[in-house]
């Protein structure tokens, strides 16, 4: 079978009507870092989202203040099909020095904008050039000269709304939304952005067939990035202690926390009811996290690849003496310094067998704001329930871009603060802090403060018996080690089960989780349109759930596609299903930009193809 | 002395209730008599003992919270990270009472960086340094307090100056700076009573001997050179609150602080009177005590202006840890107001 190379083509079906494409393409703004230009793409976003057409925005940029060439990428896809695509139907040339390489990023018969002088070479013959005079109008509007440059990033929201049909009244709207309603700001902004679009309307013949119509698809909905979402879950989860230590991605989680804690999180009397501390590294800041967990906070850090890297002695530490922490680890591109603001899953191994000797740790997998919401305040209830580090490996695309997502579920559940002794319980049951008291290896704790003689024990890194007691003993330590692994087993009940689609006799099965989701969606429908059927799981928490056994039996070959080089998570699969090894295949790829559905549905048909030419021969 | 009757103390505990496990140091280790320092301050000030929490890094004299206050909650972190946890439990509950126990490898190498930041935070507790110049558990080798020139059996020469950590404290904006000596149990008693009414962090820096490493006549941690140079800066007592002066003192001849919880220090001045509220004569008379080598103690720097952390992050007066479901969970509505906007 021949398919399209991704690298030259976006393959799936274009909506046409009339010789219009409807509510399906993607725009590439191309700027240089630091230029200003995040507002204009985020209000073109947002407003046609608010239009009610499904839309995802991806910015891609690189680890600088400012000059490096950087790319938002806007996807409107009336089916629902947001994932990132490798070429746009639309592009807007704002950066000279990356031009020539844009243009062939461009779908054939597409669209491109550029300032009327600073492209000289368009040198595809099958584009639509419409040319913007971005000195002109930014010269006429009443901003300081330094403050041009930005003000040039609004012409191109004036002319894309012209020339797809872009409500003005929505930009409006995601202007008023985007500077939280200051009418000034408002206002100038508007005023250029009308002006482009005035002068676009008299100067330019549209010849291109992409239009935006209203929709109303996106009813219902919300937009918002997984950080936020993820902050917003802490703080209805009860969070009471965070430290963290400023890295790309993650910062964004601790800033907005800080954001909504302020007001949502207020005592009677004005003081917090929590505390936010920006450690001075992330050794300490797990520190920190440890300590009031053991006292009895509510307590999580959230960091990226380096720091998970600082913070694996005290992981360890965490699983052996047995205290409550989350982690979130918003993933980017490693080894080391790596690619600081691309986005991989890459850290699937390092989080899950974090700290030497031998440990395992929960860890959360959302796919969704939703999810990151839910997981939000989910993670502290298995944290304090099992007794131990929680991980929750976000990415920076899920993390830090916007998406779609259905509203949050507030929390039903009462909190659950785990087995916790109080002053009466241990004086009429006594307090015995590692023993197995309901067989389920989850051991009780006292809190310091605990007023009850008898209450208190010593918490070690070192061997320790039944009674928290310094021990060397062969047994102890190896009942101790198996009681850790028989509370894993107990933590299944307590963790979000994985999301399955099976499909009718489905040959194949995918297993994927996180951001990833969008993309096997579509990749799943553009296979079916080739005829090739599939079913998938998506894994939400490791350990992984016994039920992927059920879902590999039933499949002939399930692979196994994420984001990173070496098939971590394949290989963590393949460690629990040592009987289903030859079933499981590797599907991993990272080169730093989000993994597609292009790429999915290539890699798949290629690989099948291989398979069943090896079983014919 | 507040007391029940002659065995108990103020809460009517005896003072086997603060004492610990059979000790497993070396015999004559200054970390020892530290301890036992601890368990007598503990029990004269009539403290909860479950209310205590120990924590402390790796070393001999992190390990040495098991052998004293077996009432109260212990927490042996990891090496060098003793500060950041005791952070952390002091945000969660801020009604402990913190004593951290580190030694001078977990304080002044591998735990520099959080000794410092504990510092600049004013966490609540009192950090012990217990100071013998060498690793202990990794069996002598030379620390970042050892003497410069020193000679060791087994690993030669230390061509290194020695860290002052006192001065490291004062300059991190410490405000409760004093050094001590493992030797002198009446001036360990009534500063760590200081240390613990003190609202932030307040540093112990005590030299400790390890008989079995660092001993020698010649050595500055050394049980010899110690007794012989201990230049006491004031004689120092310790009185609770609600409790009168008993004592005549000449007039001129003392002065007193009073600490946060109402308590007070008399410091009787020795030779001249020494003013410990100014950064600038601390640091001053301590790089003349190195010069002149001798192992100036008392209390070196007092400042009581400083927020403490759970001061500086604004904390309910109920322990984070004891909010109740109300408090940490913010209303449905509230939910619904924040998602109208996205
Ligand atoms: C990360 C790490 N590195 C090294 C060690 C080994 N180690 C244990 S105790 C110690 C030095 C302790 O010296 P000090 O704090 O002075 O305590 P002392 O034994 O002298 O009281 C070292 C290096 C460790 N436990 N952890
Ligand atoms: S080795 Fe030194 S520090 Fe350790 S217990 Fe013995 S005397 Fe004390
Ligand atoms: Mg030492």
């Amino acid at each position: 079978m021949v398919i399209a190379d991704p690298l030259t083509e976006n393959i799936g079906s274009e909506q046409k009507r009339n010789g219009k494409v409807i509510n399906d393409f993607s725009i590439l703004v191309a700027t240089p870092n630091g230029s200003g230009s995040q507002t204009s793409n985020l209000v073109l976003l947002r407003a046609l989202f608010k239009m009610g057409v499904p839309s995802s925005g991806k910015n891609l940029f690189p680890s600088n203040i400012q000059g490096m060439p950087t790319w938002y990428s806007i996807r409107c896809c009336q089916d629902g099909y947001v994932s990132w695509r490798e070429r746009a139907e639309i592009a807007v040339l704002m950066n000279p020095a990356t031009a020539p390489d844009d243009i062939a990023k461009i779908q054939p018969g597409g669209v491109c904008l550029y300032p009327e002088s600073a492209v000289n070479e368009l040198t595809r013959g099958d584009l639509n050039y419409y040319p913007m005079p971005t000195k002109q109008l930014s010269k006429e509007a009443p901003v300081s000269a330094s403050m041009r440059p930005y003000i040039a990033n609004m012409v191109y929201v004036g002319v894309l709304a012209h020339v797809l049909g872009i409500e003005i009244t929505e930009i409006e709207a995601a202007l008023r939304w985007q500077f939280s309603n200051r009418d000034k700001l408002v206002q100038l902004n508007l005023s250029v952005i009308t002006a482009a679009e005035e002068w676009a309307s008299q100067n330019l013949t549209k010849t291109d067939p992409y239009v935006v119509e209203r929709s109303s698809a996106t009813e219902g909905l919300m937009m918002i990035d997984g950080n936020s979402a993820a902050a917003l879950g802490a703080i209805y989860g009860g969070m009471t202690v965070m430290s963290w230590y400023p890295i790309t991605p993650s910062t964004s989680l601790a800033d907005k926390l800080s954001h909504y804690a302020k007001d949502l999180r207020r005592s009677d009397t004005g003081k917090n009811t929590y505390a936010i501390v920006q450690a001075e590294d992330e050794l300490a800041a797990i520190g920190m996290v440890i300590g009031a967990g053991w006292a009895g906070a509510r307590a999580m850090t959230a960091t990226s690849g380096p720091g998970i890297s600082l913070m694996s002695e005290f992981a360890g530490f965490g699983y052996y003496a047995e205290i409550p922490a989350v982690i979130w680890d918003i993933q980017r591109v490693g080894p080391s310094t790596g690619l600081p603001t691309r986005v991989s899953q890459g850290d699937v191994t390092a989080c899950y067998w974090s700290g030497h000797g031998d440990t395992e740790h929960v860890c959360l997998l959302p796919g969704n704001p939703a999810e990151c919401f839910e997981f939000g305040w989910r993670a502290f209830d298995i944290a304090e329930r099992l007794q131990t580090p929680v991980f929750v490996l976000s990415d920076l695309d899920l993390g830090m871009n916007n998406w779609m997502t259905t509203p949050f579920d507030y929390p039903e559940e009462p909190l659950d603060r785990g087995k916790v002794l109080t002053a009466k319980d241990v004086s009429s049951n006594g307090f015995h802090r590692y023993l197995d008291v309901d067989d389920d290896g989850i051991p009780y704790r006292t809190l310091p403060g605990n007023e009850q003689n008898g209450s208190a024990y010593f918490t070690r890194g070192s061997g320790h018996n039944a009674d928290a007691m310094y021990s060397e003993d062969p047994k102890d330590y190896l009942e101790n080690m198996k009681r850790l692994k028989k509370k894993l087993n107990t933590a299944q009940a307590y963790l979000p089960q994985p999301v399955t689609v099976l499909e009718h006799n489905a040959d194949i099965g995918f297993i994927g989780f996180g951001s990833t989701d969008p993309a096997i969606t579509e990749a799943r429908d553009l296979l079916a349109a080739e005829g090739l059927a599939s079913s998938y799981l998506r894994l939400r928490a490791l350990p992984a759930s016994t039920s992927i056994t059920n879902f590999v039996n039933t499949h002939n070959r399930v692979y196994v596609i994420e984001l990173n080089v070496d098939g971590q998570l394949h290989k963590v699969i393949r460690l629990q299903l040592p009987n289903l090894n030859t079933q499981l295949l590797s599907l991993a790829y990272c080169d730093g930009q989000p993994l597609t559905a292009n790429w999915i549905t290539k890699s798949v048909l290629d690989k099948e193809a291989e398979e069943n030419g090896t079983r014919k021969q | 002395m507040a007391r029940g009757n002659n065995n108990t103390n103020s809460i009517g505990l005896t003072k086997t209730d603060y004492r610990g496990k059979d000790t497993t140091l070396c015999a004559g280790c200054g970390h020892i008599s530290i301890g036992s320092q601890i368990i007598t301050t503990a029990f004269e000030l009539g403290l909860q003992p479950e209310k205590i929490i120990k924590i402390s890094g790796i070393g001999c004299s992190s390990k040495s919270p098991a052998y004293f206050l077996s009432r109260s909650f212990a927490f042996n972190a990891l090496h060098g990270r003793m500060p950041s946890v005791a952070s952390g439990a002091m945000l969660a509950n801020r009604h402990l009472i913190a004593i951290g126990i580190s030694g001078d490898g977990d304080t002044g190498s591998i735990g520099l960086g959080q000794f410092k930041h504990a510092m600049r935070r004013n966490t609540p507790m009192v950090y012990i340094v217990e100071n013998n110049g060498v690793y202990g558990l990794t069996k002598g080798q030379f620390s970042a307090t050892a003497d410069e020139g020193q000679e060791l059996k087994y690993y030669g020469t230390n061509e290194l100056p020695p860290m002052d950590l006192c001065l490291e404290a004062i300059v991190s904006d410490c405000g409760f700076v004093a050094r001590s000596f493992a030797g002198d149990p009446k001036q360990v008693r009534p500063l760590l009573k200081a240390a613990i009414s003190y609202n932030g962090t307040a540093l112990l820096d005590i030299v400790s001997p390890c008989v079995a490493f660092n001993n020698a006549a010649d050595s500055t941690k050394g049980y010899d050179w110690a007794r012989d140079n201990d230049t006491p800066l004031h004689d120092i007592s310790y009185i609770p609150l609600h409790e009168e002066i008993t004592a005549d003192y000449e007039p001129g001849t003392t002065s007193s602080v009073t600490l946060h919880d109402g308590s007070s220090i008399i410091l009787r001045k020795v030779d001249e009177n020494y003013d410990p509220t100014s950064r600038t004569t601390a640091l001053r008379t301590l790089e003349d005590a190195k010069e002149k080598n001798m192992l100036l103690t008392g209390l070196l720097y007092y400042n009581p202006r400083r927020a403490s952390l759970v001061e500086s992050e604004r904390l309910t007066d109920t322990a984070l840890s004891h909010l109740s479901e109300t408090e940490l969970r913010p209303s449905e509505e509230s939910l619904k107001t924040i998602m109208t906007n996205l």
